[in-house]
């Protein structure tokens, strides 16, 4: 079943993290600023990365990928959320959505697709938000509609990030036209028979090159490109926790570069004047005590999921649910407070536009992080699971 | 009230289901029939009330609320029935 892709050596586990971390710095850091200026889709970066084999870096290696670790693609999406963090979003998302097909796509149609996702480098885009849920991904109204073994499907998706530069779209919708709006399924969506048609713009204030506007999706398709299992089982033990740890992971790629920066310009400070502390030495010891707890939790987080495996009791279990909304929420906060507290120590430097210094961009889109999926909703649910959660 | 008389109750007053509680048998999937996670939580507290226990940290999972048949396990397991 192993075959070699045609457009990228093999992806080589262990080395996933230093080559998404290449790409980073030589490709996506550069391009940047451009990306963000012009909201666009940072296409040379996610080029790169597919001429690298990295877009299958979660799929297994019987099936062409890279097999990878979930902390190897961690670390890759930090070093990435530094350079350019809409990239690292698009990255991040397109993982959350193989991680689906990899732990549940157990059919023959969706099986041969991770290889030619493998060998083709596709990029997934992600349809859950639908016009009239109220933000709920827990429920639909479109429905799969299934004849003569062909699925037919239409979703007012609200938003679906990078649609137009995917190369599939991983959608929810009920199961059937008359199941309740809660019994829901993931269809994979592509061309030939997938049609978009896009409503609206995004010019938003940060992750600008994802490139986030709504669209009317039409699709059909091979019934055996349904997943089997049911949308709340998938979100439970993968798309939830997956999509908490990526999105965690980018975040902290943000407030890291931010501490970078003002740990270099304290530094520089403190070569201006030997034997001086400057001024903002203290609240850069501060910080770097709060960016600890970030990587910590990120790397706790990791652990605790790996350590629940495929384990369906474990990762349906109220605690394990908590636990991973609560990553999310004080991800999303921390990378805020982080890089708000790196803007002190810079001082004007980071509030203009025009200085190496500057954490603008940084702060735009780290303010994105506790709306996308808002964490009132999120805690919401956790204290609706707190009613019920057992100090056991 | 029986125990399966309570549990259906409970179910029409909390499970939120799309389809009248009568009409589905002891194995019907209840989350295929619309009961949401929130809604089962709900049914949990409902049920607690009503029979005057507490689920172990072991059983607060999906399968235990999947149908009338579980449920009624998981009440007689927990109140010693």
């Amino acid at each position: 079943m192993t075959h070699v892709s045609d457009v990228a050596p093999m992806t080589r586990a262990g080395d996933v993290a230093a080559r998404m971390t290449a790409i980073a710095d030589e490709v996506a850091g550069p391009a940047a600023a451009d990306v963000d200026d012009k909201g666009r889709f940072p296409i040379e970066t996610i080029d790169a990365l597919k001429a690298e084999g990295l877009l299958a870096a979660l799929v297994p290696v019987e099936f062409g990928g890279g097999g990878a670790s979930l902390e190897e693609v961690s670390q890759g999406l930090v070093a990435l959320g530094r350079r350019c963090a809409s990239s690292a979003m698009i990255l991040a998302m397109h993982h959350i959505q193989v991680a689906c097909l990899v732990r549940h796509g157990h059919t023959g149609a969706l099986r041969s697709y991770l290889q030619e996702l493998a060998e083709h480098q596709n990029l997934l885009a992600s349809a859950t938000t639908e016009v009239g849920t109220g933000g709920d991904v827990r429920s639909s109204v479109c429905a799969v509609e299934v004849t003569d073994g062909r699925f037919r499907l239409e979703k007012q998706a609200p938003v679906i990030s990078y649609a137009d530069d995917s190369d599939a779209v991983l959608v929810t919708a009920r199961r059937t036209a008359d199941s309740p709006e809660s019994d829901q399924v993931i269809v994979l969506c592509r061309p030939p028979g997938l049609e978009l048609e896009q409503v609206g713009e995004w010019n938003a204030l940060g992750f600008r090159g994802t490139c986030s506007t709504g669209f009317v999706l039409r699709a059909t398709g091979d019934a055996d490109e349904v997943l089997p299992e049911s949308y709340a089982d998938i979100s439970t033990h993968t798309m939830l926790p997956m999509a908490h740890l990526m999105w965690s992971s980018v975040w902290l790629g943000i407030a890291s570069d931010a501490v970078d920066l003002a740990r270099r310009f304290v530094q520089r400070e403190a070569r201006r004047k030997p034997g001086t502390m400057p001024p903002a030495a203290l609240r850069l010891a501060d910080v770097t005590v709060v960016h600890q707890q970030f990587v910590d939790m990120v790397q706790s987080s990791l652990a605790r999921y790996a350590a629940a495996g495929t384990d369906a009791d474990r990762l349906s279990s109220i605690g394990f649910g908590v636990g991973m909304n609560a990553l999310k929420v004080s991800s999303s906060t921390l990378v805020v407070d982080i890089v708000r507290e790196c803007m002190l120590i810079c001082g004007l430097a980071s509030y203009r536009l025009d200085t190496p210094f500057s954490l603008g961009r940084h702060l735009r889109d780290a303010m994105g992080a506790s709306l996308m999926v808002n964490n009132d909703r999120i805690m919401a649910n956790n204290a609706q699971m707190l009613l019920v959660l057992r100090g056991e | 009230m029986t125990v399966d008389e309570t549990i259906r109750q409970v179910l029409t007053d909390h499970g939120r289901l799309a389809v009248a509680v009568d009409s589905i048998s002891e194995d019907t999937d209840l989350f295929g029939a619309g009961m949401t996670s929130h809604a089962s939580v709900n049914v949990m507290l409902a049920l607690e009330d009503a029979f005057d226990f507490e689920f172990s940290e072991k059983m607060l999972k999906k399968s235990t609320f999947e149908s009338i048949a579980a449920i009624r396990s998981g009440v007689l397991e927990m109140t010693g029935g």
